[in-house]
């Protein structure tokens, strides 16, 4: 275990903007992706 | 019914339709059981870096999705050769549903480089060799997705932006390799096919199943986005 607690996890031993930047926005897209996916999907079945 | 039949069978959109959904939805189901596993370990059991600290946990989507960017378009250039060699409808459309996958991969690799460089070289952007063919991997994905949306003609679409994506295959190689063919800011691969990886194992576990969750997740997408494609045209 790497972690002394949330608040140390969170900071990412000062990393945090760079580390969850990167994470926030990959999982941003990919779940942009999905409900793009979704909504042409019910589009075209309609 | 032999096995080559049935192949040719699944090329017709229409029978391929069902087949599609249901890959699509056990690659959605193993790319989040994939991704929770790699997570956990990239954040809870690989070790802090050495020289980089906790910065270089960025390395556990920044590889796997660069690595998908230039796949994709291996892919989407191998069907888009196939629909102009064999004039299958099918193959044209999963070309173009490949691409929007393969473009957002080839953005979160920018991006997550970004943020990577700029506490590891201290610059967000430099004009190196891979940071720059990488980009040119973007614009080729944005090209061949522009082109064919502004064609009206399907089929011609499809073979506009098939001789667009063969063309631009060369640009694969020279991602991959200009590591080692010009004198980079980018570092050279930890992991080859030729030796051992030059990282801790269990960072290379997080990694390799972050690019296994990845990989699913792209099958998942595309063969999702190609059923609303074959809806749509049929």
């Amino acid at each position: 275990m790497n972690w002394g607690g949330w608040s140390e996890f969170w900071a990412m031993g000062g990393y945090g903007f760079y580390v969850w930047g990167s994470y926030g926005v990959t999982f941003a897209c990919l779940a942009l992706e999905i409900l793009f996916l979704l909504k042409r999907s019910h589009e075209a079945k309609t | 019914m032999s096995a080559t039949i049935k192949w040719f069978w699944f090329a017709s959109p229409q029978t391929f339709l069902p087949l599609a959904g249901t890959i699509a939805r056990w690659c959605a189901a193993g790319a989040a059981l994939l991704a929770a596993a790699g997570l956990y370990i990239g954040f809870f059991v690989a070790p802090t870096d050495a020289q980089q600290g906790e910065a270089y946990r960025i390395i556990f989507i920044h590889v796997p999705a660069a690595w998908m960017s230039m796949f994709l378009y291996v892919v989407m250039a191998f069907w888009a050769a196939i629909g102009l060699a064999f004039n299958t409808r099918l193959s044209g459309m999963m070309a173009s549903a490949l691409a929007p996958t393969g473009a957002l991969f080839t953005f979160i690799a920018l991006w997550t480089g970004a943020l990577w460089g700029r506490p590891t070289w201290g610059a967000y952007w430099v004009w190196d060799a891979r940071l720059t063919s990488e980009l040119i991997l973007l614009f080729l994905y944005l090209g061949f997705m522009a082109l064919q949306a502004a064609i009206d003609d399907a089929r011609r679409a499809d073979r506009a932006g098939a001789l667009l994506a063969i063309v631009g295959v060369v640009n694969v190689p020279i991602i991959y390799y200009s590591v080692q063919w010009w004198n980079t800011l980018h570092q050279g691969a930890s992991v080859s096919l030729t030796r051992a990886p030059s990282m801790a194992s269990t960072m290379l576990a997080g990694m390799v199943l972050m690019a296994l969750a990845f990989w699913l997740y792209g099958i998942a997408a595309a063969l999702a986005r190609v059923r609303c494609i074959i809806l749509e045209r049929e």
